[in-house]
């Protein structure tokens, strides 16, 4: 990372050598993405026109970039304000989640230059993808504005511009978790217009209520899993208020997440009960429905759990990962592998070399855009010229 | 098993019931197990 090359004074550092390769193979696919189309990168079809572009990109993208909605509402909305000190790192993960969820649509939509036409020129009200776009659009714009602060902080002389953002925090939270409520669960009602073709184990009418109780807790075990991450690597950046409140926000957040995970699990079983769907229990994909409900909600919760209860941080600090491995699990099953379960495998839908390139480049310009903003500004840090504000 | 809806609907919701009253009494119990440990807040 940048202490890493700050202290060797080379680049070559193992990190910056795979990000740099990384790097050079996402443009050379890009270039041919946007020169010979999408057949000559994907392996999408007219049976699968979403593959992991949509997926991994963009439903695993927005699930775990719920961080920046849950922190922020827990430190203005619920009054926990002990947690100040995660708000910002929270709303930074997120801000880059939604940025890159749109540039990877750059990728996968047939002709990128349209698609800011839904909101402007041709709103489809109909629509649910028109309200995720619309949430989407305007979600980005509510979490840049709330991230500015900290930019304008580190650029200095801009005093004017911040007190006004500060002076609209409050509104700009609520406004972000009414969005994130929004298009969080309609990722979700996209799928109920397939029910043919997603599995019954996964669908379910609930599944935009499922949805968005999931973001909650996988926004919860993301800002965990990132502070653990960020401890690692940034703990010099870090002040006395981030880390005093650390150990406290990752057992509360602990609580939060095990107390809703037990929520999710009962709306999974009311799924499966409603539309009568036990007997798919004892097939192959019965076992892998078992394996994703059990082995990556049922046991991180119940780590969750004791973890609070005993106030046992490592078991809190492997169940926040794990938790952030089953939400990806669970929409890739929900978009790719339970999706088309009819169709022979010959048609089934396997992501190419194009398309893992893509989300890799994807993720580590991510990587590589926070950890420049968080080694340049005020993130982990109350900036000193503004000690006695209250944002 | 079901010769008509109305047989495979009281089905489906007489299950749905009984299961959501065995899952509020289960969320008491975790609610508990949860919290268990908690200092409890002066109320004086």
């Amino acid at each position: 990372m940048s202490t890493e090359h700050t202290r060797n004074g080379s680049l070559f550092t193992p990190f910056n050598i795979i990000a740099g390769i990384i790097l050079a193979a996402g443009v050379v696919v890009t270039i041919m993405r946007f020169t010979m189309g999408l057949g000559s990168v994907t392996n999408l079809s007219d049976n699968n026109p979403w593959g992991i572009w949509i997926g991994f990109d963009l439903l695993c993208g927005v699930a775990l970039a719920a961080g920046g909605y849950t922190t922020s509402a827990a430190c203005y909305i619920f009054g926990f304000k002990r947690f100040h000190g995660a708000v910002r790192p929270a709303i930074l993960t997120a801000f880059l989640g939604y940025a890159l969820v749109v540039f990877a649509l750059h990728f996968d939509v047939g002709r990128p230059w349209r698609l800011v036409y839904p909101v402007f020129y041709q709103q489809g009200t109909t629509s649910i993808l028109f309200e995720v776009g619309l949430c989407v659009f305007i979600y980005l714009t509510v979490l840049f504005l709330e991230y500015l602060p900290a930019a304008l902080e580190w650029k200095g002389g801009f005093d004017k511009y911040r007190g006004i953002l500060v002076k609209l925090t409050m509104g700009l939270t609520i406004l972000g978790v009414i969005l994130s409520t929004l298009h969080q669960s309609s990722l979700g009602a996209l799928y109920l217009i397939a029910p043919s073709k997603l599995h019954p184990l996964w669908y379910t009418p609930y599944l935009p209520v499922m949805f968005f109780m999931s973001s909650m807790f996988a926004g919860l075990s993301m800002v965990i899993t990132e502070g653990m991450i960020s401890h690692k690597h940034f703990h010099h950046k870090m002040d006395d208020e981030y880390n005093g409140g650390y150990l406290d926000l990752q057992f509360a957040f602990a609580k939060a997440s095990a107390w809703i995970m037990a929520g999710y699990l009962a709306m999974k079983i009311m799924g499966l009960a409603m539309d009568n769907r036990w007997h798919y229990l004892f097939t192959g994909y019965g076992a892998w429905w078992l394996l994703e409900v059990v082995g990556f909600v049922v046991l991180p919760c119940y780590c969750y759990a004791v973890g609070y209860r005993d106030r046992n941080i490592a078991l809190v600090r492997i169940a926040a990962p794990w938790t952030v491995v089953g939400i990806m699990l669970n929409r890739f099953d929900v978009s790719l592998i339970a999706f088309n379960w009819q169709l022979p495998s010959v048609d089934r839908y396997f992501p190419s070399l194009g398309e893992i390139v893509i989300s890799l480049f994807v993720v580590t310009i991510g990587v590589l855009a926070f950890r420049f903003i968080v080694t340049r500004m005020p993130i982990f840090y109350v900036h000193p010229a503004y000690k006695d504000s209250s944002h | 098993m079901f010769n008509t809806l109305q047989d495979l609907m009281l089905h489906n919701k007489s299950v749905t019931y009984v299961l959501m009253g065995v899952v509020l009494i289960c969320f008491v119990g975790f609610w508990h197990f949860l919290t268990g440990k908690e200092e409890r807040k002066r109320r004086y």
